[in-house]
């Protein structure tokens, strides 16, 4: 699974995209993966504060819960309504399927986040674990 | 002082063909296997409405020999095995002095005089040693043979079509927990049970364990199912499948400080049948107007997923007991578990709630099996 290069990363699995002060929140391949089928998605309502580094919400599979962790800190301007129904899409598209959209109060906090290239190297180290 | 390097995960001789076949391998109990190969629900719903096939020789297979094997099994598990006819197997369990699961078993009569006992994979160790610390005043021989067969489970409503493909063996000859043997995949005096921990119809055959002969039959049931969309599962959706089928496993719902009574497992329970390991102190229970707790069926009523060791709370937020196994039920499509209550609070349609990550969640006791599997109309 290819990871986009316009996509930055955490160590916790998350992807976000960032346009100008927006960034677009999902998690990785990697974390759909190890979840396994995903039945729940615990967003957080729009206007809620998130704050990089710290739980937001939750997403539950068949088998575990897992947190999410926000990567940037911000407010929550949309939440993608479509996973209420369809949690599965993360499954089938991790990339695709964002969770929520934040609008960033310090978009230099981008800059601490993991390349591509460097998420891939840390899921490689995970993975040999 | 060093610790020592972890042991080495144990596998089945099936491991790389399940890596081969890109499944999701984790360590359970020691044992590295398949928990998922195309995806959990799936693997789930084919077992359900189709077939699927599980590698499970990881679990454990004693025998007992010798003219004194039937009072030593009688004096070692809990069923009365003096019921069971040649051919026929019996779900039981092994107890503890004080009533208490050593492990639930499956009990297979061969010959009057040689019985079979398949055991769990994390208590194998423990329960062989146990049953041969036990039976060695009787006139018989334990034998472990859980390394030479390759357990294959078939299970779903096209399991009996799918293996008849592969046998000459008349399978509607072998009702519910009996078995026979003979030819599968070519391989002469096969045992075929009718068993399983899933909750539907379906088959365990003991193959021989050798890496040729196991991925042979393994391909070749395989390919016997196909028409009928056959999965390879892991041992994700067995969970799940068990648990919807209300099923016990051990160190969740069983264990050594869990009883019989409690597990609600006494239906299995022969005390008629003469004294044995354990039958003592579930008298006294039984006598003292059992259980201080119940094992009962939850389904979560408000939104959210109970998991294993979450707490059990009374309306008033009091905490009253544990869930034991908690899951999505992938067939059912609600949240269900299994929980330790207080026997008094154990009533059908009472409510309780889970403390799920810091929330109190609503959910209603209702009966297990949570799935029934339906009668079979033809």
């Amino acid at each position: 699974m290819a990871y986009p290069e316009k996509y930055k990363y955490t160590r916790e699995h998350e992807w976000i995209e960032v346009a100008g002060k927006v960034g677009i929140v999902g998690i990785t391949d990697y974390a759909q993966n190890s979840l396994g089928d995903i039945v729940f998605v615990d967003a957080p309502k729009v206007g809620t504060k998130v704050e990089k580094d710290a739980v937001f919400g939750s997403m539950e599979s068949v088998k575990a819960v897992s947190d999410l962790y926000s990567p940037v800190t911000g407010a929550v301007t949309e939440v993608n309504e479509d996973l209420k129904s369809s949690p599965e899409k993360i499954n089938s598209d991790a990339h695709g399927a964002w969770i929520i959209k934040v609008e960033l109060s310090d978009p230099s906090e981008v800059a601490s986040l993991l390349s591509a290239a460097d998420y891939e190297k840390f899921i490689a180290e995970e993975t040999a674990k | 002082m060093a610790t020592s390097a972890p042991a080495a995960l144990r596998k089945t001789a099936l491991n790389a063909m399940h890596r081969r076949m890109g499944a999701k391998m984790v360590d359970f109990g020691g044992w590295d296997m398949p928990v998922e190969y195309s995806g959990l629900i799936a693997e789930h719903m084919a077992v359900r409405t189709k077939v699927g096939l599980f590698d499970v020789s990881h679990m454990g297979d004693i025998q007992l020999r010798g003219p004194g094997s039937l009072d030593a099994v009688q004096h070692i598990t809990m069923n009365d095995v003096s019921k069971l006819q040649e051919g026929q197997a019996q779900y039981s369990a092994m107890l503890y002095p004080q009533g208490t699961f050593v492990d639930d078993v499956i009990v297979h009569k061969l010959s009057p005089n040689d019985y079979l006992i398949v055991i769990n994979a994390g208590t194998r160790e423990k329960d062989f040693n146990w049953v041969r610390t036990n039976v060695h005043r009787f006139d018989c021989h334990a034998s472990d043979y859980s390394d030479y067969y390759t357990q294959l489970a078939i299970q779903g409503p096209r399991a009996a079509e799918t293996l008849a493909k592969l046998t000459k063996v008349d399978l509607s000859t072998i009702k519910g927990y009996w078995f026979k043997w003979g030819t599968v995949c070519g391989l002469a005096n096969t045992l075929i049970a009718r068993t399983g921990y899933t909750g539907e119809d379906g088959f365990e055959i003991y193959v021989p364990s050798d890496v040729a002969t196991s991925e042979r039959v393994w391909n070749e049931v395989l390919e016997a199912g196909k028409e009928f969309d056959i999965l390879p599962c892991g041992l994700g959706a067995r969970n799940t499948l068990r648990l919807e089928a209300g099923m016990s496993l051990y160190e969740h719902e069983i264990s050594e400080t869990i009883n019989v009574f409690e597990a609600r497992l006494d239906r299995f329970l022969k005390l008629e049948k003469g004294p044995f390991i354990g039958s003592e102190a579930l008298k006294q229970i039984a006598a003292a107007g059992g259980p201080q707790r119940k094992l009962v069926g939850l389904e979560v009523i408000e939104r959210g997923i109970a998991r294993d060791g979450y707490p059990v709370l009374d309306l008033s937020g009091k905490k009253i007991g544990v869930v034991t196994s908690g899951s999505p039920a992938p067939f059912l499509k609600k949240n269900i578990a299994l929980a330790y209550v207080p026997s008094e609070l154990a009533v059908n349609d009472g409510e309780v709630a889970v403390e799920i990550r810091g929330c109190a969640v609503k959910a209603r006791m209702i009966p297990t099996p949570f799935y029934r599997r339906p009668k079979k109309t033809a």
